[in-house]
């Protein structure tokens, strides 16, 4: 295959991952509103494990087990899809090389480790009511990333071309992954504990201290892999490439701050009084600073030496960085290596 | 659930200030606040929230030229950015005193728990309480076999699982306990964290980083010495005599440049390599070494990098007297790193009757851009390679900036006392010279001449002791983590007690003692465990 080719499969794969992911999304609308109005026996909390959809009638039993398993068995095979599009946008470019260049390609592979760690788990720790969470999750990121953040097949920048941008970024993306799933878990947990309904979704939900420990589960398994991701291998790469291994770059910065707020969330659930919902809300403070880092800072500052996310153009201001500075300051010379050097 | 309600053992408690102290119970109620978890809680949070504004606004360790920048366009918040040490967040003696804190914080809660760690070690697994029954996590069954047969078995089959096991001299119960390297975990965690921070301690304070930029070819050398740098940042313990007496100089110095214009990153330099020549000591033999992006050449615990490369243009100027006042290659810094347009400035103090300064722009391929009306008249770069390399200049004479003895950048023109050479027209002189041109500067003033071209790239030297301290706290530090998270302490209790009916009552518990651990998980241990307990009296005859 040419890597046009390659690169135009692995577009249809978003775009089928898309359309799988959305009819994933109609299969378990589909299930939850046979559910609507069903109360949720109360026997249930006795167990511990909350048979989430258990249902009375047999009819309806029926209905809700097969639009289930059908919801997963989409977003299965949308996940298929998703990670074609990713093998595609790695073998299009010439080098072939792995599919973490830029944005886009980050969102697409951190989406695909959101899906792909909720596959995995979900028989195993009985998540099936975070499918449709999931895929809407997923649709809508996907969505965004293909209208806002597309670029098209590009070599990687010199400094990229590292072993250890597999090793550090494969860990970002799955931590990233698993915290996203927990910070799902944890406002889920949050709203049930305000809700008091008898019917539908939240009633359904396992009951708090379930949905506390999922969430934990999943910072659990994500804390390590960061810490692995950004506190040694990004360090590590950081001294190959940049000759210092920490350099409070922005993107620096937020991830240290990230794994601060977990780390704090960590301690907070062993804290009386941090417990439960405390700790629930420092698990969406680490969310919100995973995401923004993840995508929000490359457009708040501009000396990230992350910048994959700069446009052409941004190497102009660096002229009148020069040209501008005093005459004292500017002994520190400012070499200007822009996208070429830009460093992700 | 149990599992929230419960409190750990861990959780130390901050409490109110009670009203009648003396000055010792103040310092122990004090200590006690600094080492609740509470306190670390808001410490780390607190740390959290002091790392943003170093990421917003610019730092000067980082960007000197960007704060620069900024004091210019803010000149009334400057000032008070500066007493809040907002440029240098991550040296502020806010910043430090949340981190210190939260380390004192961290010595104080970890110390006691040492102890506490030490005396659970050699202790035995807690005796069974009274009603096994009551414990969450329970089981029992009845049997005909003999009570001690079945503590044996027990015992047996807990020392296969792994636990310590103790049973008391004419005892009823096997009681017995395992994870106990969770809490060894969550002490080396916290305890590396200490060793990663003296690790970052040691290389800020006595190491350094400094910047050059060389010439390529062999007439240029650098060699590992404070006067040699273009910029240098040493730590505040740092001593010169442990610089490394090394030094190189480039041999040549090799690009790819993507070619095809059907490549989204066409122009894009790729592959640059180089060639050094080094001796690591006076007198050495000369080695060789190909320096890359990503492999930097390790000489004792120093290192050196490649981080960029650009064009210098060899100019001569001769002055009015046709002596040669200025000659020599000069570096101009990339303003566009796609297309290496580059902005550079040359300087002749000694041209008589006046100093030239010169100031423009280096195209590496030559080619005229659109303006904003469409028209193809705008100078512009169309690739960095040098395939049509032109430099177009302004001149300006007078006081230049190299008389009076302050320091200046060779990379700025002070303009203030200079004055802009004009045509006769009264429009800026401007030459665009082609190598081997030669262009008559105006009223007698000289002339100058674009003798060729020269490559330069700047090399960034560090030395950062105890990096391997860090790297292998950190590392250490993550093997702990991963014992506190996943180890899962436990305690089990199996009692047999002979019933006036003849028969064996055998009952067994288990306390999952971790905050994440799983019902199931415990549920299936238990089972299994009984099920090990009846199956081996199924399978004896």
């Amino acid at each position: 295959m040419t890597d046009l080719q390659w690169e135009t499969l692995s577009n249809q794969g978003v775009a089928a991952a898309g359309v799988v992911y959305f009819l994933a999304l109609l299969a378990y609308a589909v299930q939850w509103a046979a559910l609507r109005d069903v109360p949720v026996r109360q026997a249930v909390a006795a167990g511990g494990g909350a048979p989430v959809l258990e249902v009375e009638d047999e009819q309806k039993a029926d209905r809700v087990a097969m639009t289930g398993r059908l919801g997963v068995l989409l977003t299965a095979i949308g996940a298929l899809a998703h990670f074609v599009a990713l093998v595609g946008r790695g073998m299009a470019a010439d080098p072939n090389r792995v599919p973490w260049g830029n944005m886009y390609e980050f969102t697409l592979t951190g989406t695909f480790v959101v899906v792909a760690l909720f596959l995995a788990t979900t028989n195993r720790w009985r998540l099936s009511w975070l499918g449709p969470i999931v895929v809407g999750f997923v649709l809508c990121v996907l969505l965004a990333d293909v209208l806002w953040l597309y670029e098209p097949v590009a070599p990687l920048t010199e400094a990229l071309e590292s072993y250890w941008l597999v090793i550090h970024v494969v860990a970002a993306c799955i931590a990233t992954g698993a915290f996203t799933l927990g910070g799902i878990t944890s406002i889920l947990y949050l709203l049930k504990a305000r809700s008091s309904k008898e019917t539908g979704y939240l009633a359904r939900l396992p009951e708090l201290a379930s949905l506390d420990r999922i969430a934990y589960r999943m910072h659990a398994f994500g804390f390590p892999v960061w810490t692995f991701g950004v506190l040694i291998s990004g360090p590590i790469w950081a001294h190959q490439a940049w000759s210092s291994y920490w350099n409070w770059d922005p993107k620096e910065v937020w991830a240290f701050i990230t794994w601060v707020v977990y780390a704090a969330y960590l301690h907070a659930r062993a804290t009386a009084g941090w417990r439960g919902r405390n700790a629930a809300i420092l698990a969406l403070v680490g969310v919100a600073t995973l995401w923004f880092n993840f995508i929000g800072i490359n457009f708040f500052s501009t000396t990230s030496q992350h910048s994959y996310a700069e446009g052409a153009g941004q190497e102009r201001s660096v002229v009148l960085r020069v040209a501008a500075a005093p005459v004292e300051a500017a002994q520190e010379v400012r070499v200007v290596v822009g996208p070429d050097h830009a460093w992700a | 659930m149990t599992q929230l309600d419960r409190r750990p053992a861990d959780d130390r408690q901050a409490t109110p200030l009670p009203n009648d102290l003396n000055a010792r119970e103040l310092a122990r109620w004090s200590w006690r606040q600094l080492t609740s978890m509470r306190t670390a809680l808001v410490l780390l949070l607190l740390l959290a929230l002091a790392a943003i504004p170093g990421s917003v606004i610019p730092q000067e360790d980082i960007d000197s030229l960007a704060v620069t920048q900024w004091r210019e366009n803010h000149p009334n918040l400057a000032p008070i950015w500066d007493r809040l040490d907002l440029f240098s967040v991550y040296g502020s003696v806010w910043f430090s005193a949340i981190y210190i804190l939260l380390m004192i914080s961290l010595v104080g809660c970890i110390l006691p728990r040492l102890f506490v760690y030490a005396r659970a070690l050699r202790a035995k697994p807690p005796k069974a309480p009274r009603n096994l029954s009551r414990l969450p996590e329970h089981a029992s069954y009845e049997t005909d076999e003999d009570p001690d047969d079945v503590l044996a078995r027990a015992a047996r089959t807990l020392r296969k699982r792994r636990y310590r096991v103790v049973r008391l001299d004419g005892g009823d119960s096997v009681d017995a306990e395992r994870g106990h390297l969770r809490e060894a975990g969550n002490l080396v965690f916290h305890l590396a964290v200490i060793v990663v921070l003296v690790g970052v301690a040691v290389g800020s304070l006595f190491g350094y980083k400094g910047g050059v930029i060389m010439f390529v070819g062999k007439d240029y050398g650098f060699s590992n010495n404070l006067t040699q740098y273009d910029d240098f940042a040493p730590g505040s313990l740092f001593d010169p005599t442990v610089m490394e007496p090394f030094s190189f100089s480039i041999d040549s110095f090799d690009v790819n440049w993507i070619t095809d214009r059907e490549n989204p990153r066409f122009g894009m330099a790729r592959k640059f390599v180089s060639h050094l020549d080094y001796t690591t000591e006076p007198g050495a033999k000369t080695q060789e070494y190909d320096l890359k992006v990503n492999h930097p050449l390790s000489v004792g615990g120093t290192e050196v990098f490649l981080i960029g490369h650009g064009y210098a243009p060899v100019i001569t100027i001769r002055d009015g007297d046709g002596n040669i006042a200025q000659s020599g290659p000069q570096v101009f810094l990339p303003t566009n790193a796609q297309t290496f347009e580059s902005f550079g400035v040359v300087k002749a103090a000694d041209a008589k009757p006046t100093q030239i300064g010169l100031e423009g722009t280096f195209y590496p391929t030559f080619s005229l851009g659109k303006d904003a009306d469409g028209n193809l008249s705008m100078p512009a770069s169309a690739f960095g390679n040098a395939i049509d390399p032109l430099v177009s200049l302004f001149a300006y004479t007078g006081d230049v900036g190299l008389d009076d003895g302050t320091s200046s950048s060779v990379y700025v023109l002070d303009k203030t006392k200079a004055k802009q050479v004009m045509k006769a027209d009264g429009q800026p002189f401007r030459m665009d010279l082609r190598p081997g041109e030669t262009v008559k500067l105006p009223d007698g003033l000289g002339t100058v001449t674009f003798d060729g071209l020269q490559r330069w790239n700047k090399i960034q030297i560090s030395r950062t002791p105890g990096k391997l301290v860090a790297l292998t706290g950190v590392v250490v530090a993550l093997l702990g983590l991963l014992g506190s998270l996943f180890v899962r302490p436990r305690r089990l209790w199996v009692r047999a007690r002979r019933r006036d009916d003849g028969t064996t009552l055998v009952e067994v518990a288990r306390l999952d003692r971790s905050s994440g651990g799983d019902p199931e998980t415990g549920r299936d241990e238990l089972d299994a465990i009984v099920a090990a307990l009846r199956q081996d009296r199924e399978a004896a005859p």
